[in-house]
């Protein structure tokens, strides 16, 4: 092998990556955010009264779902400005992530509310419960706890799902990686070096959301 | 604008054959070695268990798309001449392997302990118990996370585009900028796309459906 490894060129461009690397926190938290948001909203529309609100919503969901988000975010990159609207490209992906987000929110919020049994909630009130602790403690604390892993995984794999941000130049650590890679030519250890921060930002994410899960939902349950 | 005519529409097609090819490699490869994972995962070595959670864990936390990149540059590095193809065939095997091998690893601790028990009682070596009392069992467990993953990854080889590869996703690209009209080409991409997704994710779901209610 002749091949000389030099990450030297990639650690000289440090400011920049560390710069991307909060761009990438950004884009994931705001995409999380929409994504909670249409998450909680596609859930409360699928128990709508009105059979065409339900249908959308599982069209919606399906649709999002059975397709690559590469795609989606190129659909919306190309179909925002057809409709009069000009973002730069990282809102763009925002919207893209919250909407790819919220459709698997939808389907893990909606597991969540439906593992409620009736019978909990009727026991509540015949201990005297007011209604607003009735939805606090027994719908919304175990609905949260029933959720809580599924949706927290699902927002890793979002931040993950940001590095694809970079097919329409928004700003996070992949697209950096591309601009330092053309400089330097230096691609294996360009990637190989963003890689490792991916891994450091979803560990320390998944510790994040273990403590988190440690402190709320630490109470037995049975 | 140009139109969307039979030549478009042909360019698509061989596009979409590179997607369908590279899921099916990506899938077998993933397959064979991520029953290894998977066993290795589960054995009594601790070095072995240590080092395959440590894979798993390096594929389920970073990008597939960096993933791709790094595969892709890495193995010309190491010497070998190989096209683009074979570079990102190998890392969807790769990748797939952790995630079915993790998929796979939850399934075998499912199949209950009594069944392992009693397979030693019978006097059946390591490889009988695996092969002819556990994994046939796990398989089954295993059935609708591991469509779900199938369908994961033949949205995943999308990200190939990224890298240069000319899939369905990259041949929409090229005639969206020829015609202009990335709507309808991104449209007619995603539609393709959930033919062949929807009909797995259908059948996992209702899977997982009919194990649940007979677990009940």
């Amino acid at each position: 092998m002749t091949y000389t490894f030099d990450f030297g060129a990639v650690l000289d461009r440090a400011p920049e990556l560390l710069w991307a690397s909060l761009g990438t926190l950004g884009l994931a938290l705001a995409g999380m955010l929409l994504a909670l948001v249409i998450g909680i909203l596609g859930v409360v529309a699928r128990t709508s009264k009105s059979e065409i609100t339900r249908t959308l919503v599982i069209v919606f969901v399906e649709v999002v779902r059975n397709t690559p988000f590469l795609v989606q975010i190129f659909f919306i990159y190309f179909a925002l400005p057809l409709m009069g609207i000009r973002l730069n490209p990282t809102v763009t992906a925002i919207i893209a992530l919250g909407i790819n987000g919220g459709a698997y929110a939808i389907e893990i919020i909606r597991g969540g509310v439906e593992s409620v049994s009736r019978g909990q909630i009727e026991a509540g009130f015949a201990l005297g419960l007011h209604k607003a602790d009735v939805f606090r403690l027994i719908v919304l604390k175990p609905a949260l706890r029933a959720i809580y892993p599924s949706l927290t995984s699902q927002f890793i794999m979002l931040t993950l799902t940001t590095s694809v941000c970079t097919s329409i130049a928004a700003y996070e650590l992949t697209s950096a990686a591309q601009r330092i890679e053309s400089d330097t030519f230096r691609s294996f250890e360009v990637y190989f070096t963003v890689t490792a921060i991916y891994l450091v930002i979803s560990t320390l994410m998944m510790g994040l959301f273990a403590l988190i899960s440690r402190h709320y939902f630490n109470y037995p349950t049975r | 604008m140009g139109p969307i005519g039979e030549n478009e529409f042909f360019f698509l097609m061989q596009g979409l054959r590179w997607t369908v090819l590279l899921a099916i490699v990506g899938f077998i490869g993933g397959g064979i070695f991520g029953i290894l994972i998977a066993l290795l995962r589960t054995s009594k070595t601790k070095v072995a268990r240590t080092i395959t959670a440590g894979y798993i864990g390096v594929f389920q936390g970073t990008p597939l798309l960096m993933q791709l990149f790094v595969v892709y540059y890495g193995v010309a590095l190491l010497g070998f001449e190989v096209n683009a193809w074979i570079a990102v065939a190998i890392a969807f095997t790769l990748h797939a392997s952790a995630f079915l091998g993790e998929i796979w690893r939850g399934s075998i601790e499912a199949v209950p302990k009594g069944q392992t028990e009693a397979a030693n009682a019978l006097g059946l070596h390591y490889v009988s118990r695996m092969k002819d009392v556990i994994l046939p069992q796990a398989l089954k467990i295993s059935m609708p996370a591991t469509i779900g993953f199938l369908v994961q990854l033949i949205k995943g080889t999308s990200l190939a585009a990224i890298v240069g590869f000319i899939e369905l996703t990259r041949a929409g690209y090229i005639i969206s900028n020829q015609t202009y009209r990335p709507l309808l080409v991104f449209g007619i991409v995603g539609a393709i796309y959930f033919i062949i997704c929807w009909p797995l994710s259908y059948a996992g779901s209702g899977l997982e459906k009919r194990m649940a209610k007979a677990a009940r």
